[in-house]
């Protein structure tokens, strides 16, 4: 008992200066993150003039608000957000939609083959998505659908693998009764997937949405490749030819007010919904 | 993968199992339809377009290997491949200890821990074009940040991103700070380890050091492997940092196979020749994963042997 006691007094005291340590060394790692964000808003509110000074001011000495005005209306944001949530909106519907529908055969119904077309579908996790690269655009070619938002939101409606798999692994907790109860009272199990599962898969389905805003938001290489017109691009591919430009470095204050508007909507959500971020991924049950 | 059937029902007649398997079928069909539309079925064309020399002037016309002995006497293609390699060999591992050893600090029980944790996690939920901008002005020789904060300590930065030398180190840099995805599926394998079990080992008298080797590493050996085979997917697939950040350059210096890829079938217009390369990448993925997957037994450490013994 004595020798316990001892123990664990001492590794009190050596538990204390480790967590001190931890914090010193969270912190280091957090200033290393965080600097890039400062230097971006530092940029965004400098003059013109002040970007290129040698040494560079850290601290603008008199902040230009007005560029995040300028550079919203400049770069004409307003038309590639409203292109970007446009695309963002119809990719969630059909992710969440066909996730949910999907998910619901393949945890409660019996059928031939099931599990091998939930393999397969697991499989395409590694599928390096270049190899469908070519075929699938020359496909989206013949039909007429290149330069229309087509390409980039109809394959959502499939379902994606990694949310079918995480729709299912959740349906599989739900317990059994709440659907016989159902059953016996005649309805459809069309109707329990809408009426008895998809009101409890609130968590998951917020799960799947905000992982789904976050990639197409995010997402550069296929807007990039479906879309040719300027008024049809999304908010990432309008930056990305600024930054080809070459009079964007003249206006990197301008282009770093951009950037920073850019980033707001997934930051925003994530302080919003940050238990949802955190879930997704300890729900995919990797762990054991 | 355990694929419960789920509990035992007594036998069903046969037109209800039939309806059961028709409806099965129902909720199935966006799947079934979105694996043939959109995976098997390009993959079969993919494998066979690379066969061919179809582009912008020539229709579709067989070509044996015609594709596949040009990639391999091109060499920038050798480039694509070495850069690419170079690449995960080193932001795989870098990345992987770096999220671990933040795992670890973010798993204390210390008051505020949970900012930390949003902090590290943050750079995942914007990565980004945008924030490839953002390191293409860091990087900037005179007037970016990382020369400046050099220049404080009396080192002359390089030319970051426009130095054959430095590009591609330029671009591990950026890799790292977007490790917070790992680091976060780090920590929720370390959630799942028993504290009982580093209490005994500390009680028994096991050093830090000992711990995290005998018990940390081992339990946590299947989540190092997830990740593993998902940095090693994902670094063969790098592409918008590379396209946003450098184009490929200074003189291919950064051409990733993907990059690569991206000339050929959208650039040059090379259908035939671009599938070529996404099928060399694919066995390449696929070897990689089949010889992570078949080293597992050496090193991946399942819950269920501990439980077995």
């Amino acid at each position: 008992m004595q020798s316990i006691l001892r123990t664990i007094r001492t590794r009190s005291g050596q538990q204390r200066l480790i967590d001190i340590a931890s914090v010193i060394v969270l912190t280091a790692g957090a200033v290393i993150i965080l600097i890039p964000f400062f230097w971006m808003i530092s940029t965004a509110l400098k003059q013109n003039g002040d970007v290129f000074l040698v040494p560079p001011q850290w601290i603008p000495t008199n902040p230009k608000w007005e560029n995040f005005s300028i550079a919203f209306a400049q770069l004409k944001l307003d038309v590639y957000a409203f292109n970007t949530f446009f695309i963002v909106t119809a990719v969630m519907t059909g992710t969440l939609l066909s996730a949910s529908f999907a998910a619901y055969g393949f945890a409660r119904l019996q059928a031939p083959g099931r599990d091998t077309i939930f393999m397969l579908l697991l499989a395409t996790l590694m599928l390096p998505g270049a190899v469908t690269l070519v075929p699938t655009y020359l496909m989206f070619n013949t039909v007429g659908w290149i330069n229309t938002y087509l390409p980039l939101t109809v394959p959502a409606f499939f379902g994606s693998a990694y949310f079918v798999f995480l729709m299912r692994q959740f349906y599989i907790t739900i317990p059994r009764e709440l659907e016989e109860s159902a059953m016996i009272d005649g309805a459809s199990v069309y109707r329990i997937w809408w009426s008895i599962m998809l009101p409890l898969s609130g968590p998951v389905l917020a799960t799947i949405a905000v992982f789904t805003f976050v990639g197409t938001y995010n997402d550069f290489f296929n807007p990039l490749i479906y879309l040719s017109d300027e008024s049809k691009r999304t908010i990432a591919v309008a930056l990305s030819y600024l930054s080809g430009s070459p009079r964007s470095v003249a206006k990197m204050n301008l282009l770093m007010a951009a950037v920073t508007l850019s980033i707001i909507p997934p930051i925003l959500l994530f302080i919003g919904a940050q238990r949802y971020f955190v879930r997704g991924i300890v729900t995919t049950g990797i762990k054991g | 993968m355990a694929v419960s059937t789920g509990a035992k029902k007594p036998k069903r007649r046969g037109w209800q199992a039939r309806a059961e398997a028709l409806n099965a079928y129902v909720f199935m069909s966006p799947v079934i339809l979105g694996l043939l539309l959109f995976t098997l079925g390009p993959m079969i064309i993919s494998l066979a377009l690379s066969f061919s020399d179809y582009n912008l002037l020539n229709d579709f016309q067989l070509i044996g290997f015609d594709n596949y002995t040009k990639l391999l006497n091109e060499e920038l293609f050798w480039q694509s491949l070495r850069i690419s390699a170079i690449y995960s060999v080193v932001s795989v591992p870098l990345g992987l200890t770096i999220a671990l050893f933040l795992a670890i600090l973010l798993n204390k029980k210390i008051r505020g821990i949970y900012v930390f944790r949003s902090m590290y996690y943050l750079p995942t939920v914007i990565s980004g074009v945008g924030v490839a901008m953002l390191w293409k002005w860091i990087f900037n020789v005179k007037h970016g940040i990382i020369n400046n904060v050099l220049g404080m300590i009396g080192v002359k930065g390089p030319n970051w991103l426009l130095d054959e030398q430095w590009a591609l180190f330029a671009l591990i840099i950026t890799s790292v700070w977007g490790v917070g995805g790992t680091m976060l599926i780090f920590l929720a394998g370390l959630q799942g380890i028993p504290y009982e079990l580093m209490e005994a080992a500390e009680i028994d008298g096991a050093n830090r050091w000992s711990q995290f080797r005998h018990i940390t590493l081992p339990l946590l050996s299947n989540v190092t492997f997830f990740n593993l085979v998902l940095g090693i997917i994902g670094a063969l697939q790098y592409f918008t940092d590379a396209f946003v950040i450098t184009g490929g350059g200074p003189n291919n210096a950064t051409l990733f196979i993907a990059v690569y890829l991206y000339r050929h079938a959208f650039q040059y217009l090379n259908f035939g020749y671009a599938a070529a390369i996404s099928w060399v990448l694919f066995l390449i993925v696929m070897l990689l994963t089949l010889l992570v997957f078949r080293s597992s037994p050496l090193w991946v450490f399942y819950e269920s042997e501990r439980k077995a013994k």
